[in-house]
């Protein structure tokens, strides 16, 4: 039998959720560590061996030149690589930066600016290297994580279907929380993932992860405000997690209607 | 030995002394019960779970809990739910398969013990539907086993309408708030000045057996005739009605409306009217594998022509837009079903109404189509008149 297949991952800007989350595979932890050789995963062990790695999981923004650079080694490093979380997907909610100046941000917060390196963007992976598979989340899913791991393990596509939150809010038989409440959700322009655990406890959707492939954004917007939310709320209500990917899905629509 | 009556009267121990006959049948009673702020279908323990007392008021996207002072059971309208989430899963195994120690396949089909089910306070429009979608599931050409198993089992309990909802339009389908056919039993509520009770009428021998087990008194002229003038006066009581055209044909010749790019702009393309539609049937298969790649399943799950992937062929989705699969399910719904099941699929329940949230309406957008069309063949005529 050939080698197990490395598996790598690498993080950027990002709070380390995404990547905890492997280690909460807790009952799948050994089998994974059986059939994959974890070769460079330093939240779980300083030892670190020497690419190229069959498998990268890049989790973190690109919000610095010099990460804008080390992406780069990454994927020349990477057979195969997959992002993992909002950070790594939409730039995260540091990308809130590209909506405001950066500038003033370093002179207001640092006393010594010049001690900043930073860009004036947060962005994704995706905008600096090519990503084989992104998986989204605020933070991933356990579930879906695996799922991509079994997938490229067994070489098929994986299981992550990108419609909205609405499908599994539905099947799950949660009662609609925008419809029945008035409350305001952005499940139906959200990618599903989760499993619309928001809305089960009665909760709208937040968004975490990101827009689905057809959101309309230009449609939800009435019902939002209707429920409540100015337009102020409402900004604030899209600019959270995935600020810069719902920000690009509302102009890219309202550009076509 | 005398038949048992075809008809009887229940009060409100009666009904639930009928929950304890088919509970004590073994069978899984399902019928509506309060949860979040809605009506949804459950298990129910005991008659006392359904929603006494609650009626509902909904609009276009729109859906809200009211009290009502009568204490009425079944005086509400359809809540988010169909009997399809108990016939027709969300998500199922269809077979598991594991690599032996020689390396050999073996495969194994699920075959679980199907639970048998009787679902109490099935509206006419949703009797209905199960046959429609027995028409597709469990009569067509491609049968569902699963679903064969569930409905040949289950004794349904139907609850004509007394209080039709706003968004409820099956008359104008072809329907109407009586049950007509496909049930065991069929209750009209009736609460008046002779008190709250029920109206039972027989509808199957495994009806009959059963009301033979429960405590009710015979009905007397004047409780049936309550109850066929609180059913008659629903009709006249839906709160839409679908234009009255040759919906198949309308659906037909409107391929190319402009309407459709005006519903798109308002689609959210979020699968609810789907999710929620009695009648719709599709489902996806998806193969999983473990860690290991020795155990691998197949899954059956409700999908929906407004996910792209639904349509994904090599290289990409055949109805990408918005306006494509918008049109999609409403031509399917209202026309291209005749072809394939000799019916339509709508039963006019209203719950794509309701539970949009952006409140499209089939009705209105089925009355625009009419109008766009018939405006198109006025210009039409108006142009040979001219130009003979």
């Amino acid at each position: 039998m050939s080698e197990a297949p490395t598996l790598a991952v690498f993080k950027l800007a990002s709070c380390d959720g995404c990547q905890l989350t492997l280690l909460d595979c807790e009952d799948e932890l050994l089998t994974l560590a059986g059939t994959v050789r974890i070769a460079h995963f330093l939240e779980a062990s300083s030892a670190v061996a020497p690419g190229p790695y069959d498998l990268s999981l890049v989790e973190g923004s690109v919000t610095t030149p010099a990460d804008a650079e080390r992406v780069r080694e990454i994927r020349a490093q990477s057979r195969f690589l997959v992002t993992i979380g909002a950070c790594a997907t939409a730039g995260g909610i540091q990308a809130l930066r590209n909506f405001a100046d950066v500038e003033e941000f370093r002179r207001t917060v640092y006393a010594r600016p010049d001690h900043i390196d930073t860009l004036a963007t947060s962005t994704p992976v995706s905008a600096h290297v090519t990503v084989d598979f992104e998986l989204r989340g605020c933070p991933i899913d356990r579930g879906q994580l695996l799922e991509v791991i079994t997938a490229f393990l067994a070489g098929r596509k994986p299981d992550v279907p990108d419609h909205s939150v609405c499908f599994p809010c539905k099947r799950r038989g949660t009662v609609c929380v925008t419809v029945a409440h008035g409350t305001p959700c952005l499940g139906p322009v959200t990618q599903a993932g989760c499993g619309a655990v928001c809305p089960a406890y009665g909760r709208g959707c937040y968004g975490c992860f990101g827009p689905s492939r057809s959101a309309n954004l230009p449609a939800l917007i009435p019902l939002l405000r209707r429920d409540g939310l100015d337009e102020r709320a409402t900004e604030r209500f899209l600019r959270t997690f995935n600020a810069a990917a719902f920000a690009t899905a509302r102009a890219s629509r309202e550009e076509e209607t | 030995m005398t038949a048992a009556p075809a008809t009887a009267v229940l009060d409100r121990d009666g009904l639930d002394a009928l929950v304890g006959v088919l509970r004590a049948q073994g069978r899984t009673v399902v019928g509506p019960t309060v949860r979040d702020g809605a009506v949804v279908l459950a298990e129910i323990a005991s008659a006392d779970a359904l929603p006494f007392g609650w009626g509902t008021e909904v609009e276009a996207g729109r859906y809200r809990l009211v009290p009502r002072t009568d204490g009425a059971a079944f005086a509400h309208t359809t809540g988010p739910q169909s009997w399809k989430a108990f016939l027709h899963p969300e998500r199922e195994r269809l077979w598991s398969a594991d690599r032996r120690a020689d390396g050999r396949l073996s495969v194994a089909a699920e075959r679980p013990q199907r639970p048998s089910y009787a679902f109490l306070g099935v509206r006419p429009c949703d009797l209905r539907a199960i046959a429609v979608q027995d028409r597709v599931l469990a009569t067509g050409r491609h049968r569902d086993r699963g679903y064969q198993e569930r409905r040949t089992g289950a004794f349904l309990i139907a609850a004509e309408c007394t209080e039709p909802g706003a968004t409820c339009f099956c008359v104008s389908m072809g329907g109407g708030p009586a049950a007509e056919a496909g049930y065991d039993l069929a209750l009209t509520e009736l609460v008046d000045e002779t008190g709250h009770r029920f109206f039972v009428r027989v509808g199957s021998d495994a009806g009959r057996e059963v009301l033979s087990g429960v405590p009710g008194r015979p009905a007397g002229p004047g409780t049936e005739s309550a109850a066929r003038a609180a059913v008659d006066a629903a009709r006249e009581r839906m709160g839409r009605a679908m234009p009255p055209v040759d919906l198949r044909t309308l659906m037909g010749d409107s391929l190319e409306a402009d309407r459709w790019d005006d519903v798109a702009a308002r689609c959210l393309t979020c699968g609810n009217c789907t999710m929620v539609c009695p009648t719709c049937f599709c489902t996806t298969t998806e193969e999983v594998t473990d860690l290991t790649g020795d155990h691998a399943e197949r899954w059956q799950r409700w999908d929906s022509c407004f996910d792209l992937d639904f349509s994904y062929l090599h290289g990409g989705p055949v109805r990408a837009s918005a306006r494509s699969r918008y049109r999609q399910w409403l031509t399917h719904k209202l026309s291209t079903w005749y072809d394939q099941f000799g019916s339509s699929g709508c039963v006019g329940c209203g719950r794509c109404v309701t539970w949009c949230p952006v409140g499209i309406d089939i009705t209105e957008e089925a009355a625009a189509l009419h109008d766009e069309l018939a405006a198109r063949l006025r210009r039409q005529d108006e142009r040979e008149e001219r130009e003979p």
